[in-house]
């Protein structure tokens, strides 16, 4: 057994919200200059350059990449044989939250309740996930989600007989309402089967897979994630969506186990700044 | 084409604005997004005076992340139109001239747009901190209990944007993914 005290679980949180507002991960921020060089329209171009500038600036000058700095997902993989010490696991979550957007000047973006609205000011609670895992380690993944691409999300219910033809169909119909709305370039998360909140949880959870990862699924996904952004790419919607043939960096997809009866899709739509990050303890 | 415009717009400037041009915006425009649109629509609603004057103004909707210590704001990029089509139609009756922001409008916006010699322009979505270096001052008018909501005045020098619907009855959403949709049969 492994004891581990939750301060640690606070402060790896705090010093993850900060550094992930300002500063993209590689593989997206490789997508966006490969995008920039094959993107064919020159008033796409342009978003695309102002886009990498402002990654520059953001990390040079520490100001946020966006203003909307997310409401905060928490995946936690806690190993099954540790112990966690010096008080509640949620709180300490919700504490490194608070300390980094209040610290880090980053926008508070959450109210306390859904319908009365009052901002909570400091950006809690966070959504957690938690999984248990074998192992003694514990993992955090932080994603802050921003709500114009959020607002865009959706969720299907198709009949089994709509097969991987409803998955394109579902895909199409998030991405073309999606629009100009999300920021794109968009990365889609896609998830495939399991229940109605497992396929939500799957899409969230692709969103914080690298660009163009191809392990560990199945063949049909890899198909699917390469002939959707293809088609993705064909829309016309473009950077900013002022037109171009740039609309989508990456379509990421999950899947797992469903129903006899079922075929859910989730279809989790993400901007340009996908911003996620991971610490292992 | 790209134009550099010193605010305010005015009927002439509207005119002279087609979509797709790039324009480089200098001096003052409100900020504002959902919580404070209610507010002054709530105010017309009960013929109270607002707090800020419409005429000719600019309005751009967003909402800022704080500023750090001798800056005037934080990351500033705009924030989704659509949830300001409830109000947009009756404040450019009453004088508004040009919003900023990002995505679709109704067209019942659109049709006001037009009505109004007014422009929409967009700014370039998840560009907060490119665009927050573009503004020079920022000062809270009213709302300070809303936050990051409140409406603000700020001066901008050289603030990027382009634009989505003109007074022509243009809409570069609609008409440049038409022109960069690949027809079905070429792929
Ligand atoms: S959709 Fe993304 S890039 Fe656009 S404003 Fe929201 S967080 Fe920022």
């Amino acid at each position: 057994m492994r004891e581990i005290n939750v301060k640690e679980i606070t402060s790896a949180i705090k010093e993850m919200c900060i550094t992930v507002n300002h500063d993209l991960s590689d593989d997206m921020k490789d997508a966006l200059k490969k995008a920039r060089e094959t993107e064919v329209s020159p008033v796409g171009q342009k978003v695309l350059s102002q886009l990498e500038e402002n990654l520059v600036i953001a990390k040079e000058k520490t100001i946020p990449i966006c203003q909307d700095t997310g409401m905060a997902v928490v995946f936690l993989e806690v190993g099954q044989e540790v112990h966690f010490t010096g008080g509640a696991i949620e709180e300490a979550i919700n504490e490194g939250v608070r300390q980094g957007y209040v610290e880090g000047y980053l926008r508070k973006s959450v109210v306390g309740d859904p319908i009365e609205r009052v901002n909570t000011k400091d950006n809690t609670p966070a959504v957690i996930h938690y999984s248990i895992v074998p192992g003694e380690k514990v993992k955090i993944t932080l994603a802050p989600k921003g709500f114009g691409s959020e607002n865009m999300s959706r969720i299907f219910m198709l009949k089994p007989a709509q097969g991987i033809e409803g998955v394109k169909e579902a895909i199409r119909t998030a991405v073309s309402d999606a629009g100009p709305n999300a920021c794109p370039p968009m990365v889609v998360g896609v998830g495939v089967g399991g229940t109605f909140e497992k396929a939500a949880l799957l899409a969230k959870q692709a969103l914080t897979d690298p660009v163009g990862l191809k392990t560990e699924k199945p063949a049909w996904a890899c198909a699917l994630e390469e002939e959707m952004l293809s088609e993705i790419n064909g829309s016309g919607i473009g950077p900013a969506g002022l037109g171009g043939s740039t609309t989508a960096l990456s379509v990421n997809v999950r899947s797992f186990a469903t129903h006899i009866a079922g075929l859910p899709v989730a279809v989790n739509i993400c901007c340009h700044v996908n911003r996620h990050t991971s610490k292992v303890l | 084409m790209d134009k550099k415009i010193n605010l305010p717009i005015t009927e002439e400037i509207s005119q002279d604005l087609h979509i797709g041009d790039f324009c480089f915006l200098t001096g003052e425009m409100y900020v504002a997004r959902d919580a404070a649109h209610k507010r002054l629509m709530e105010l017309i609603a009960e013929g109270k005076e607002l707090p800020v004057d419409l005429k000719g103004a600019t309005v751009y909707y967003m909402g800022p992340s704080p500023a750090r210590e001798g800056r005037p704001i934080g990351s500033a990029g705009p924030t989704t139109s659509s949830r300001m089509d409830f109000a947009a139609p009756t404040l450019l009756d009453m004088g508004l001239k040009a919003m900023v922001g990002k995505g679709k409008r109704t067209p019942e916006v659109l049709d006001a747009v037009v009505r109004n010699k007014a422009t929409y322009f967009a700014a370039i979505g998840g560009a907060g901190a490119l665009l927050s270096e573009r503004i020079k001052e920022s000062e809270i008018v009213c709302y300070e209990d809303l936050g990051t909501e409140a409406i603000r005045r700020i001066r901008v020098e050289d603030f990027p944007v382009v634009v989505v619907a003109d007074c022509h009855g243009g809409n570069l959403y609609e008409s440049a993914v038409k022109e960069y949709k690949r027809s079905a049969n070429s792929h």
